[in-house]
């Protein structure tokens, strides 16, 4: 199939595999940032077909899996009411809470739909003037344009009946803490495509040049992360710590503007708290105060909800490339995908999660 | 908050017990599927038939041995592309008889309507199932009608049951699997949930997708005819190809190895399956059949499926292993392995 076969060819992988094992002559720790580069990895194997000295470790990169636990307590809180609709992207309603997820507010009789896009939200307010649509909108900065426009729609039509429960996410922020985190291991970054898709990969060339760490930003089949792990290996082989584009088919230096004015135009910068992780000054987005008639967070009074994260899973260390999925004793025993004792088990772009699904007959085996 | 302190206190929630009430996902053909029927359903009824958990009862009378089997269809949207419930509900019945090696005979047809329905609909849907009864060579011999308040359905649900004549000498069951047997693949995978799903929610994807629905026992009864050692026949509907071959991987306490490359998926299911990040492994099919067969069978059924209108783009997509016995694994394109688990509930759309 076009588009997909290309970068998924089993001989160009097997190259790939054997030139990144030509230019290795030293141990390096890469991660991957995005959820869905995570996924690829594992799901396809990739990581199997590297040399034993590159090691991959997995990002913080699954908006679902970083949505705070008071977020989704207030989602369930929102959806339970008679008078609301909330709709989300599919993998949120399995999200576990303080207490139960969006599926079991469906179940008690709350009015929970999936949608594939924030338009979809907007087109049901529309229709149903008499129900109060509330959008749970997640997401890094790949989403969270098409989100901000959905907004500034409402605005513009005057739409009185539909709002937004947003948690967004901002990747520089969180790989910047991850990067002066002391116990740090990660030497080089495959840089997330989808983002810098909108916001270009200028932000990088600070991180880079602060850190003097490689970020090759990459995309998302097998050869993307192939190619820019061998882009990676390279630099660090070279001892050069730049940032380059291996997604050139999607990525500019600048990104995409007009996404940038949305977003500018509809959300500020605000501190933002990561589930599995904790606080990270100004890495969220929030709403305007000129779109304050749009928050659901607002007109829900659920601004106040707070949920404490109890110390169970060891998704830290995980984060932060000391230890894998399979090293954690609950991992396919206790902590399982129904059953998640922590962030990176909700989703499947989650890397407990992945591990998880695709890989558990050869990592943490017999346990499973 | 303070940058770069979150990394140095990570901390994680811990989940809910699961709920007290009926979810979706427990009607989703997975785990939680799974787990309600052991835990709930089976204990009140067990006894030797039906813990066999077969897609259909087999039961000696009067000398002859037959094949009963049920199904109840609530399918959202009634009409889509390739059919509609009615011709669901016949082929689905038909079909968990024909996976029993039996041939199909006598339906019965049970119309649960919402107050306020259409009768234009209905008569549509009645035409679907008298259609369908044609074709599949059944009669429709007894039913039921009855009418709840608007609201407490969703215009017509439908449920039928089916007797059919077990073929002699023959017995399947998803418990016998070997290492060394073959898995057969009737044909591409997905079709009919990518229908639906692309009808259902709007999507419009290249080129329109029609349910594969189909009655699959004259595939089957050319199948039998080879004589050859067929282990196990499932109609991989809700929960996919993954579900089915999961579930006879448990029953049979053996592996199943499949080759990624081998497994058939039309252009278009694989592209809506891309976009909206779904696997077609666990997409529904409703006129497509697994075969578990011995190895030294394999390429006769094989060359005897592709012969049948229902089986022409047949393929051998996997092996039965000892290996990691309960496990579905697949081969991926690059030459690696990765596990292809039963899901807990319906697949989900992921968000990017």
């Amino acid at each position: 199939m076009q588009y997909l076969d290309e970068y998924r060819d089993a001989k160009i992988a097997r190259a790939l595999a054997a030139e990144i094992a030509r230019r290795t002559t030293q141990p390096w720790v890469l991660m991957e940032i995005c959820g869905g580069q995570t996924h690829t990895l594992v799901r396809y194997g990739i990581d199997e077909l590297l040399p034993a000295g590159v090691e991959m470790v997995h990002g913080p990169g699954c908006p679902v899996c970083v949505t705070p636990l008071e977020t989704v307590d207030k989602a369930i809180a929102i959806a339970a009411r008679p008078e609301v609709t909330l709709l989300s992207y599919g993998d949120m309603l399995r999200v576990p809470g303080s207490r139960g997820d969006l599926f079991q507010v469906k179940a008690a009789g709350g009015d929970v739909r999936i949608v594939y896009a924030p338009t979809e939200a907007l087109k049901f307010a529309r229709a149903h003037p008499e129900r109060q649509v509330v959008f749970f909108a997640v997401g890094f900065e790949t989403t969270a344009p098409a989100n901000a426009m959905a907004v500034w729609q409402a605005k513009r039509e005057g739409l009185r009946n539909f709002s937004m429960l947003a948690s967004h996410v901002l990747v520089p922020p969180a790989t910047r803490a991850l990067l002066a985190s002391p116990r740090t291991r990660v030497q080089g970054f495959i840089g997330p495509g989808h983002v810098c898709t909108v916001m270009g990969t200028r932000e990088y060339e600070a991180l880079a040049r602060e850190f003097r760490v490689p970020i090759v930003v990459g995309g998302f089949e097998p050869l993307d992360l192939l190619e820019a792990i061998l882009m990676l290996v390279t630099q660090l082989e070279q001892g050069r710590a730049e940032v380059e584009n291996q997604y050139v088919r999607s990525v500019s230096q600048v990104g995409n503007p007009q996404a940038q004015r949305a977003l500018a135009e509809v959300f500020a910068v605000c501190d933002q708290k990561w589930r599995g992780i904790g606080g990270i000054a100004q890495s969220g987005l929030a709403l305007r105060p000129e779109y304050a008639a749009f928050d659901a967070d607002r007109l829900y009074g659920t601004a106040g909800f707070s949920a404490s994260e109890p110390a169970e899973c060891m998704s830290a260390a995980v984060l932060q490339g000391l230890r894998k999925p399979a090293d954690c004793p609950a991992f396919a025993t206790r902590c399982t995908p129904d059953t998640p004792l922590g962030a990176p088990m909700v989703s499947s772009e989650g890397a407990c999660a992945a591990y998880y699904l695709y890989r558990r007959h050869t990592a943490g085996a017999g346990r499973a | 908050m303070g940058a770069g302190a979150g990394f140095e206190a990570l901390s994680c929630p811990t989940p809910a017990p699961a709920g007290d009430a009926i979810l979706l996902g427990h009607g989703s053909g997975g785990k939680m599927s799974a787990e309600l029927l052991q835990r709930l359903l089976l204990p009140a009824l067990c006894n030797p038939v039906l813990d066999r958990l077969e897609d259909q009862a087999m039961v000696e009378a009067g000398g002859a041995r037959l094949a009963f089997t049920t199904d109840s269809f609530v399918v959202k949207p009634l009409f889509f592309p390739g059919g509609d419930i009615g011709t669901l509900a016949v082929n689905g019945t038909v079909n968990d008889l024909a996976m029993g090696g039996a041939k199909p005979l006598f339906l019965s047809l049970a119309l649960i309507l919402e107050e306020g329905l259409p009768l234009e609909p209905l008569r549509r849907v009645m035409a679907s199932v008298r259609a369908a009864a044609d074709a599949a060579g059944v009669s429709v011999v007894t039913g039921d009608t009855k009418v709840v308040e608007r609201g407490s359905g969703d215009g017509i649900f439908v449920n039928t049951s089916g007797i059919g004549l077990a073929a002699e000498g023959v017995e399947l069951s998803a418990a016998y699997a070997r290492p060394g047997d073959r898995v057969l693949l009737s044909g591409t995978i997905g079709d009919h949930g990518i229908a639906i799903l692309s009808q259902r929610e709007g999507l419009e994807f290249g080129g329109a997708m029609a349910s594969d629905t189909a009655a699959l026992y004259p595939l089957v009864e050319a199948m039998l005819r080879t004589r050859a050692a067929i282990r196990c026949l499932r109609d991989p509907t809700r929960g996919g190809v993954a579900s089915s071959l999961n579930e006879i991987a448990a029953r049979s306490g053996v592996g199943i190895e499949l080759d990624e490359s081998a497994i058939p998926v039309h252009d278009a299911v694989r592209g809506a399956c891309e976009m909206l990040g779904l696997d077609p492994l666990y997409v529904a099919n409703e006129g497509k059949l697994l075969a578990i067969v011995g190895r030294e069978d394999a390429a006769a059924l094989l060359a005897a499926m592709r012969a049948q209108r229902l089986g022409l783009e047949a393929r051998m997509i996997g092996t039965v292993t000892g290996a990691h016995p309960g496990m579905v694994t697949m081969r991926t394109a690059l030459g690696t392995s990765r596990i292809v688990d039963m899901l807990a509930g319906d697949q989900l759309p992921r968000i990017c």
